[in-house]
């Protein structure tokens, strides 16, 4: 399978990434590690007529410890997401859940930034990111600006960035000694989860995020709000599906995603408390 | 667009469309069909080989992005005089191969793989190889294989 | 029960020795060359535009846009090539003398009848031109209703193909009975009943490499060589030439690597006509290369049945009657043996019991708007395999026994081989229980036992499951005339030809076609235990219709059984012509000559001895020959095997399923086999290994699903499950070694046996652990959701 015939250029930052962009239109696209892009325009699913690779953007590819947060470049592949110290100490939980993104050889192209920015609800970065509270940095034609990742997912593969931005870095508040959990229940391993969540405890605090719940990666408030009122972790699992609003596919039912959801978040609240 | 990259040691610079994929980079333009394609999905592994050291789906990966990059292909893997690299030497001796076409890419999969974890278990292994698929052996000798290159003294 | 060393039964020897693949470094280092691997300056690529509509009437196919884009040399639709056949595709099993086949041509002309089918293709300078070209091609259909319900399309409430007037193509029946009345009998009398009722879910065979094809025509005089990667080489070469309307004496086949097959590239497909009729249209090579994405489509599924199963027994639970009823889903189009697939099964629903003549089977199979369907791993034998072992365990709840009891309670007694069956077929050799006992010492079975009745208490929220699988696998495909008996449109021999080069350097020149067994490392242990000359020193020759002109391929685990047993009556040949030279030479009695370590040596007399090597030379020289004796030591073989071959052994297996999230972990798998004597324990280990994740992967993995518009929503191997090795456990391996005694090497044939087993025996071990919930059946594949719905509807039906 080959791609649609397309024009490509390379930008040696992000600043030039978003100028030519801009330049470009709609139907460019941004091309990082390409593992969610190059699949789709194989199948012709997807068949943009300028891709701008900014894989070559280096000064994105980092991970930083940020005084109260991790700052983590867009550019960052899973595989450095996974084994990065810094992040194993302050945010186990992300870099746990990248290692469960894809296979190796995917984790060793992909990148949290071309993740997110893509914004797959079956994908596992956005929740776990979403989870942890993340800030999302983004680049457009005048300057950055943050985005909470609350804000940031609109709708299934769409979000608050404009078609002139450019994700640029991921902000991960450190953990602090949390407990966390993470679930991801899929049929093979290299599959997108079926239904996963993320989860965090600290105290009275807590974070619940869901993949595979809805058009967008879903936060569990009501599970959050239960702990926070006292509740079991049984009875707040019991909220997990709450916010959620999950379609039926070839591996669940309707129901069958909503169980799964209870089940795992109240496993992974079992873990971030044990 | 002109690219030039170096594959199993020799630098090549070649003209390609965009939308060249790597593997049919290596397949076509340099004749080293050693490298097989399996799938459209970036789920077999079939096609895997080594861009700058670590495997990679060279389906998933265009020719122009690997521009600069140092390939390893399956057949780079052997010494000049023939002799198997440690990894093809345990698939043969265990068995790990039947009809061999996922055999490439599991051997660039499996050698990445005790790269990043010289010394793995079983379970490690299994998961290690999760990205790529084999319809013939069940995977039980490939595991037997890479357990016994991982656990064979290194020269 | 300890594996009885296999070498023992032909000692001392080559055979049984666990030798290493020669194919292996070749494979190991990209040398190897699978078809798509050939380069060949100037061949023009083929593309295929396939309908997007599971049923619908084409009222317009315009070509002409796709021969404005760069690189395309030519587009036609399917009506521009109408004249190129000279008849249609073909299918060479008709079952009945009734059966309805509709025709069937490499593009479609009026009518479409699943997604995937052909309607135009594209010649082009590279495969990206033909590919881009094909969506400038212009079709217009008329959409009509699918058809996707095997009990629908038995309605003809929707007729797939409206001439024939009816869904059904065919009905078969076997019904052996002691006396008229004998099965109604059987369950009228019978203590214990059971009826139930699988399905067979449809599976995508995925072999790794997907098909190619590459057609080099001659410049002058109508030759043409096909290059495929197809199991049938020979097959395929006969059948280009009937349908193109090509003296077959014109057409060469060449298999060269082959990335696995399974059944699936056992068939004559499209791409191949049209390679071979556009590349001696257009004078020039033709390729197409297929994708994952075509290939879901356009290759042939396996399975697709409905099974309705029912079982009568006695007080003791010993069987007195069996009743089978199928639906068959043949898909929108019969394929080489897509008919005869059910039939491969219909003696099998007996398994390895004892049972009278109370037998009454029958299949209709029918038409639907999806893929065709043909052999895939197994083919039938799976099939009937899990409806007898899965009725067995349902018989075994209902008596109250342990399943592996009411197994041994009716095995075919080890004593009463070799056993007359039923229907008249007579099975070699076994020992079922020496098979389940040793799978069951391996397992710890009875430990599992008191472990499960541990854990599996009310409101555990894992529980265990044994699953208990015995088979019999019918193979070494097969005695001529009973192919004959059913209809089937060849022989089942097989060829060899053993040829000692002037040098003593050996040639087996076989017709069986490998695509990842190890036949050259097989064949050359058996021509070298035969010969006394070291197998680095025997080449294997196969898989070109010009050096092998002789040949029916390689399905049905029917390599060992009949090729590799013609390779070892070639070499008798041989060795009776070397006697001839060596008693000439050596002055002697060929009566007292004895051949043995590669010499023939005068009895009585170990210095009046002479090598092979020696009689080859003198048989090249011709110079003292005895009188009326052919230069050259060859010969040829064609065997066409007396019997089945039947293979046999018990497959154990044990689950823990979450009941929370109808996860399923196996927790340990042993498969006990006995293919009869082994020529590589290596090469038979691996076969198993394969078989079983196979099997295992019918059982929790894969389906090809449709929606009810007919779309295949599994068409990737993103959505198409095939496990990989995070998602299966190791496998335990075990021998027992029954020698067959139908052949001289007392082999059986090992390549499908895993598939064969594994599927009941890992279903068996949920329903196992489900009983307890009132679960009585999981329908496969076992996904989670699929065991999360059957505990629910479980636990809501009525007690």
């Amino acid at each position: 399978m080959i791609p649609a015939a397309f024009d490509y250029v390379r930008a040696g930052s992000a600043e030039e990434a978003v100028s030519l962009i801009a330049e470009h239109g709609e139907d460019a696209k941004f091309l990082a590690g390409g593992h969610s892009l190059l699949p789709l325009m194989k199948l012709r699913l997807a068949q943009p007529t300028v891709l701008i690779d900014i894989g070559r953007v280096n000064d994105l590819s980092y991970v930083r410890d940020g005084g109260d947060h991790v700052a983590i470049g867009a550019l960052t592949r899973h595989m450095d997401v996974e084994t990065s110290d810094v992040l194993r100490e302050h945010a186990p939980l992300l870099a746990h859940a990248a290692s469960h993104v894809g296979d190796p050889q995917v984790r060793h192209r992909g990148t949290i930034g071309g993740s997110i920015a893509h914004a797959d609800p079956a994908s596992d970065l956005p929740a776990a990111t979403l989870a942890l509270g993340a800030t999302y940095v983004v680049q457009g034609p005048n300057g950055t600006r943050e985005i909470a990742a609350a804000d940031f997912y609109e709708g299934f593969l769409t979000t608050s960035m404009a078609a002139d931005e450019m994700l640029t870095e991921i902000r991960v508040p450190k953990m602090g000694g949390a407990g966390w959990g993470f679930q991801k229940f899929n049929r093979r391993a290299q599959d997108w989860a079926i239904v996963g969540v993320a989860a965090w405890r600290r105290n009275g605090d807590a974070g619940v995020a869901l993949v595979n719940m809805g058009s967008v990666p879903i936060l569990a408030s009501s599970v959050a709000s239960a702990l926070a009122g006292g509740a079991s972790i049984d009875d707040a699992a019991e909220q997990a599906a709450a916010e959620a609003d999950p379609q039926a596919d070839l591996n669940a039912s309707v129901e069958y995603r909503i169980h799964l959801a209870k089940v795992l978040t109240r496993r992974a609240l079992e873990a971030a408390s044990g | 667009m002109e690219i030039s990259v170096t594959v199993n040691g020799a630098t090549h610079t070649s003209d390609v469309e965009p939308r060249t994929l790597l593997v049919h980079y290596v397949r076509e333009h340099l004749g080293l069909t050693g490298t097989n394609v399996g799938c459209d999905t970036s789920s077999c592994g079939a096609c895997s080989l080594h861009l700058d050291g670590e495997a990679v789906k060279s389906c998933t990966v265009l020719a122009v992005q690997a521009d600069g990059t140092e390939i390893t292909t399956i057949e780079g893997m052997a010494a000049a005089d023939g002799t198997l690299h440690p990894m093809q030497q345990a698939f043969m001796e265990n068995h790990g191969l039947q009809c061999g076409y996922c055999t490439p890419g599991m051997v660039m999969a499996a050698t990445s793989l005790l790269q990043e974890n010289p010394s793995p278990t079983e379970e490690d292994i299994r998961l290690g190889l999760e990205g790529n698929l084999c319809r013939c052996t069940g995977y039980h000798n490939i595991v037997q294989a890479v357990m016994a290159c991982a656990a064979a003294p290194t020269a | 029960m300890t594996t009885t060393d296999a070498t023992t039964a032909t000692a001392p020897g080559v055979i049984g020795q666990r030798l290493l693949r020669r194919e292996d470094p070749a494979l190991l280092t990209g040398e190897a060359k699978f078809t798509n691997d050939m380069h060949v300056p100037g061949a023009l690529h083929l593309a295929v535009l396939r309908s997007p509509y599971a049923h619908a009437r084409i009222t317009k196919v315009d070509v002409s846009a796709a021969l404005q884009v760069p690189g395309v040399r030519a587009a036609y639709s399917g009506a521009d090539l109408a004249d190129l056949w000279a008849a249609p595709m073909p299918c060479a099993w008709p079952v009945t003398d009734d059966m309805k086949n509709p025709p069937h041509h490499p593009l479609a002309t009026d009518k479409v009848c699943y997604v995937g089918d052909g309607v135009a293709c594209v010649l082009a300078d590279s495969d990206t031109a033909a590919h881009d070209a094909l969506e400038a091609i212009d079709v217009e259909y008329e959409a009509l209703e699918a058809v996707t319900d095997l009990e629908d399309a038995l309605s003809d409430r929707v007729l797939v193909h409206e001439d024939l007037g009816t869904n059904t193509s065919y009905t078969w029946a076997l019904k052996v009975e002691e006396s008229e009345g004998a099965v109604d009998r059987a369950f009228a009398e019978a203590a214990h009943t059971v009826s139930e009722r699988y399905v067979q879910q449809r599976l995508i065979p995925m072999a790794m490499e997907p098909r190619a094809v590459l057609s080099m025509p001659q410049p002058f005089g109508g030759d043409v060589t096909l290059y495929s990667a197809t199991q049938v080489p020979h097959i395929l070469k006969v059948m280009t030439a009937i349908t193109l309307g090509i003296g077959e004496h014109q057409v060469r086949v060449v298999a060269p690597s082959v990335g696995g097959g399974f059944g699936s590239k056992l068939n004559v497909y499209a791409e191949e006509l049209l390679c071979v009729a556009l590349s001696r249209k257009h004078g020039v090579p033709v390729r197409w290369n297929e994708t994952r994405s075509e290939n879901t489509m356009a290759t042939i599924h396996g399975r697709g049945q409905i099974q309705h199963i029912e079982l009568a027994a006695d007080d003791n639970g010993k069987l007195t009657g069996i009743r089978v009823r199928l639906i068959g889903d043949m898909g929108a189009y019969l394929q080489l043996v897509t008919p005869g697939i059910p039939l491969l099964g219909a003696f099998l629903y007996a398994g390895v019991y004892d049972l009278p003549k109370a037998y009454d089977f029958e299949c209709t199979s029918v038409f639907t708007t999806m893929t065709p369907t043909d052999a895939y791993r197994g083919a039938g034998r799976p099939e009937a395999t899990y409806a007898i072992e899965r009725a067995m365990d349902a018989l075994a709840g209902e008596v109250g026994v342990d399943p592996l009891e009411l197994r041994r309670r009716n095995f075919i007694p080890t004593e009463s081989y070799p056993y007359e069956a039923f229907s008249g077929l007579t099975y070699d050799s076994a020992n079922h229980d020496g098979a389940a006992t040793m799978a069951a010492e391996m397992l710890g079975y009875d430990e599992l036992r008191a472990r499960q009745a541990e854990q599996n208490v009310d409101g555990a929220s894992k529980r265990i499951g044994i699953g208990v699988s015995s088979y019999f696998e019918m193979c070494g495909l097969a005695p001529s005339r009973v192919l004959a008996s059913l209809n089937y449109g060849a022989g089942g021999w097989e060829a060899a030809t053993v040829r000692v080069l002037p040098t003593s350097k050996v040639q087996v020149v076989t017709g069986s076609t490998p695509h990842g067994q190890g036949h050259e490392t097989s064949w050359s242990m058996i021509a070298a235990e035969k010969l006394g000359i070291a197998p680095e020193d025997i080449d294997v020759l196969h898989s070109d219709t010009a050096v092998s002109p002789l040949g029916l391929d390689t399905y049905g685990s029917r390599s060992l059984p009949v090729g590799g047993v013609a390779v070892a009556m070639a070499c008798d040949k041989v060795i009776d012509k070397a006697k001839q030279i060596a008693a000439h030479q050596l002055e002697a009695s060929p009566d007292d000559l004895e051949f043995a370590g590669g010499a023939f040596t005068v009895k009585g007399s170990p210095d009046r001895t002479m090598p092979l090597a020696a009689i080859a030379f003198e048989a090249f020289t011709a110079h003292d020959l005895p009188d009326g004796l052919e230069p050259n030591l060859e010969a040829q073989v064609t065997y066409d095997p007396p019997n089945f071959s039947w293979p046999f052994g018990t497959h154990m297996c044990a689950v823990e399923v979450d009941v929370d999230t109808g996860e399923i972990e196996i927790l340990k798998y042993v498969a006990i086999d006995d293919c009869g004597v082994q020529v590589n324990p290596l090469i038979v280990d691996g076969q198993v290994h394969g078989g079983v994740v196979q099997g295992i992967a019918q059982a929790l993995y894969e389906e090809a699903v449709y929606d009810t518009d007919g779309n295949l929503t599994t068409s990737t191997l993103a959505e198409y499950l095939v496990p990989a090795a995070s998602d299966v456990p190791p496998i335990t391996t075990g021998h027992t070694v029954t020698p067959s005694p139908t052949n001289q090497l007392g082999v059986k044939g090992v390549g499908e046996a895993g598939t064969i087993g594994a599927a009941p025996a890992v279903i068996n071990a949920v329903v196992d652990a489900l009983s307890g919930l009132g679960v009585r059946d999981v329908p496969m594949p076992a996904s989670p959701l699929n065991v999360w719905n059957a505990i629910n509807h479980a636990q809501e039906a009525p007690k």
